[in-house]
């Protein structure tokens, strides 16, 4: 068995001796104290970060698009800042059709016990996207593929950016976006009617049926069906 | 004429083994002289299989994937060669319903994503909300909190330890795992009068507070609870099937775990012991006494000592919060986010003027956004809410831990066998809820 399972310990992530933390108290809407992370960004980077600010006791920093990978690896690999951990990836369409939409990094720097924000502005009308940082964390994979998902946001350099909550072959839309109805865009009885005619079996992808001459096996019908390009619900 | 049944004797001590400890793939029979030997077969060449790849299908309609989980797998004999997951099926949109509810409306829905820990949803959801509106709870709101997210983290243990010994092959245990996780349904029901989806916390205090003799009945709960823990324990940390299918299974290094983002049990199974209650802190967290499991091997045996662990550990922050709940307010004294009580808001103006306002449009917050993290039992939960100043959000985010620990699914079983796929599944601790919203 496991002898050398230590099954307790009353330490933590945190490397250093730095002091313990505590519970935030009375966090101001706006300043504080930053992350030391975002002056070092702004020295290392220089215009490539575009703005830095504290929002709740939370520090934001803006980046150019263009250089997000080189600012998320420098990030990750530097011995002074080890985020090591990334927390989420999302995005944020605002209400007001002017606001560029968000593009949002959570990342968590165990070892120094620091928590930034990372964001990309990406306007209105341009193409709408960004570098994959899933060649940093494999953890970006599946956060950024449901970004793609829900918001359309395109991660370039993905290696397999695909719908992952809704299915394959979903036509409506980006259901986060705000011109998307809360509905849906069709109405509840053909929404109904498409599930019911939606063919399960067909919800292999072509790559799965294709491993391991699994396709010869499939009935006639289905073949013809799959070689004919269907997908589910069609 | 009448057929006669005619059946073979095969002698039943042969231990169906042959000379060099094979198992006999041929049926036994008994010839002339009463000896047993094998059934003489027909000279026919097997097919050669080797190199031929199967395509799996498990799910979603199969208990063993807890919940409406897809595995789509290429298995090369009984080895999964590939494993690809597909989630989505219980995909309800949570996230853009919340943009049209204000930010007390939300709180049912956090119920019912991770419906296994329930209050601890709850508890997270109104800390972010309290963030963004920038409220400071009161000390028995805290107490309260943390006595509520201590006991939805057993319960959620519970589930997971149960249904495990389920998928593994053990039945026991999980009966007696289950009575006691009835127990804590039940000081819920006490609580705020809902077992599962309990929407016990409002942004600024609780729902409710804990009613006559609560305390004791917690107390019980607390002094009794261990010896549940150490019988099922006892019944499986040594049990020789439950650790040979445990042991090895599912390896995570710990820079392959944060890699992955992987986080409660699972991370500190691979050695790494970021809990989010030590280094995060929320709700006084620090001023508690606890330790943190962390293990060393990062395998499915691990993660399983490792939840038992903090089972524990959960007992002992129970035991302080109950010494240390303090008398007083539970909800904040600002009856712009929190209602006026009934009599008031009938009998005077102001508070019916924020009674109104408060059921009508609900509270706004400021301009401004916050990302708050809680352990919750999975790991790392997160809301991240962005404000408009309108009393809706812009964006509500979970960042849900089950989706992040499951996006590591085919790293972990390729090369296992298939029904470790069960195991190794199981001790990821998904809630499809979750994954899906």
């Amino acid at each position: 068995m496991s002898n050398a399972f230590q099954p307790v310990v009353a330490g933590s992530a945190c490397a250093t001796d730095a002091p313990a933390p505590a519970t935030p108290r009375n966090v101001p809407l706006a300043g504080g104290d930053a992350n030391p992370s975002a002056a070092a960004l702004q020295r290392q980077f220089g215009d490539a970060v575009a703005g830095t600010s504290v929002v709740r006791g939370e520090t934001n920093v803006v980046v150019a698009n263009a250089r997000l990978l080189d600012v998320v690896r420098w990030l990750h690999d530097d011995p002074s800042q080890r985020y090591e951990y990334l927390s989420d990836v999302t995005a944020v369409e605002f209400r007001d059709p002017e606001q560029p939409i968000e593009v949002v990094w959570h990342l968590r720097s165990l070892a120094y016990r620091q928590f930034l924000r990372l964001k990309v502005e990406l306007p209105r009308g341009a193409e709408l996207t960004v570098p994959s940082i899933w060649t940093v964390y494999a953890s970006a994979d599946w956060m950024e593929r449901e970004c793609y998902d829900m918001f359309g946001i395109t991660f370039a350099g993905h290696p397999d950016l695909r719908r992952i909550l809704m299915w394959e072959d979903y036509r409506e839309g980006f259901p986060l976006r705000k011109d998307f109805p809360l509905r849906g865009r069709f109405s509840r009885s053909e929404q109904l009617r498409q599930a019911l005619a939606a063919n399960p079996e067909a919800r292999y992808s072509m790559e799965e049926l294709s491993v391991a001459d699994a396709f010869a096996d499939l009935p006639t019908e289905m073949r013809r069906r799959l070689r004919a390009g269907e997908k589910a619900g069609e | 004429m009448p057929t006669t049944k005619r059946t073979v004797e095969v002698d039943l001590s042969t231990s169906g083994l042959d000379a060099q400890g094979r198992p006999v793939r041929v049926p036994l029979v008994t010839d002339d002289r009463g000896n047993v030997v094998p059934m003489e077969a027909p000279d026919a060449l097997e097919p050669d299989l080797a190199g031929e790849h199967m395509l799996i299908n498990i799910g979603p309609q199969h208990p063993a994937t807890h919940g409406v989980l897809r595995l789509v797998l290429e298995l090369d004999g009984e080895t999964v060669v590939r494993c690809v997951p597909h989630i989505g099926y219980l995909h309800c949109g949570f996230e853009k319903i919340g943009e049209y509810r204000t930010y007390n409306q939300i709180i049912p829905w956090t119920d019912r994503e991770d419906y296994l820990n329930s209050p601890g949803n709850n508890v997270a959801f109104a800390l972010g909300a309290e963030r963004l509106f920038g409220i400071e709870i009161t000390e028995r709101c805290k107490v309260l909190r943390v006595i509520a997210m201590e006991l939805s983290r057993v319960m959620s243990h519970l589930v997971w330890w149960g249904t495990t010994c389920i998928d593994i092959g053990a039945f026991t245990p999980f009966l007696w795992l289950f009575e006691e996780r009835e127990r804590i349904y039940e000081l819920f029901d006490m609580w705020i009068g809902a077992r599962l989806t309990t929407s016990l916390t409002r942004v600024g205090g609780m729902g409710a507070d804990i009613p006559d003799g609560w305390m004791d009945k917690l107390t019980g709960f607390v002094r009794s609870f261990p010896k549940t823990i150490d019988e099922a324990e006892r019944m499986l940390s040594k049990n020789a099937v439950w650790v040979g299918r445990t042991i090895g299974l599912g390896v995570m290094s710990a820079d392959e775990a944060l890699n992955y983002g992987l986080s409660g049990p699972m991370l500190r199974a691979s050695g790494v012991a970021y809990d989010v209650r030590r280094d995060f802190p929320y709700l006084d967290y620090e001023t508690y006494d606890f330790d943190v499991p962390v293990g060393t091997s990062g395998d499915v045996y691990d993660r399983y000592l490792v939840r038992v662990e903090e089972l524990r550990q959960s007992v002992r922050i129970l035991e302080q919060a109950i010494r240390r709940l303090p008398d007083g307010p539970v909800n904040v004294d600002d009856h712009r986010v929190v209602l006026p009580p009934k009599h008031k808001a009938t009998s005077d103006m102001e508070s019916m003027i924020h009674h109104f306002k408060q059921v009508m449009e609900g509270p706004r917050p400021p301009i401004g956004e916050c990302y708050v993290a809680v352990e919750s039992p999975k790991g790392e939960k997160g809301y991240y809410m962005v404000s408009d100043g309108t009393p809706k959000p812009v964006r509500w985010r979970i960042r849900p831990p089950s989706f992040v620990n499951l996006s590591a699914i085919p790293k972990m079983v390729e090369g296992h066998l298939l029904s470790d796929v069960i195991a190794i599944n199981a001790s990821i601790d998904i809630v499809m809820g979750e994954i899906d919203r």
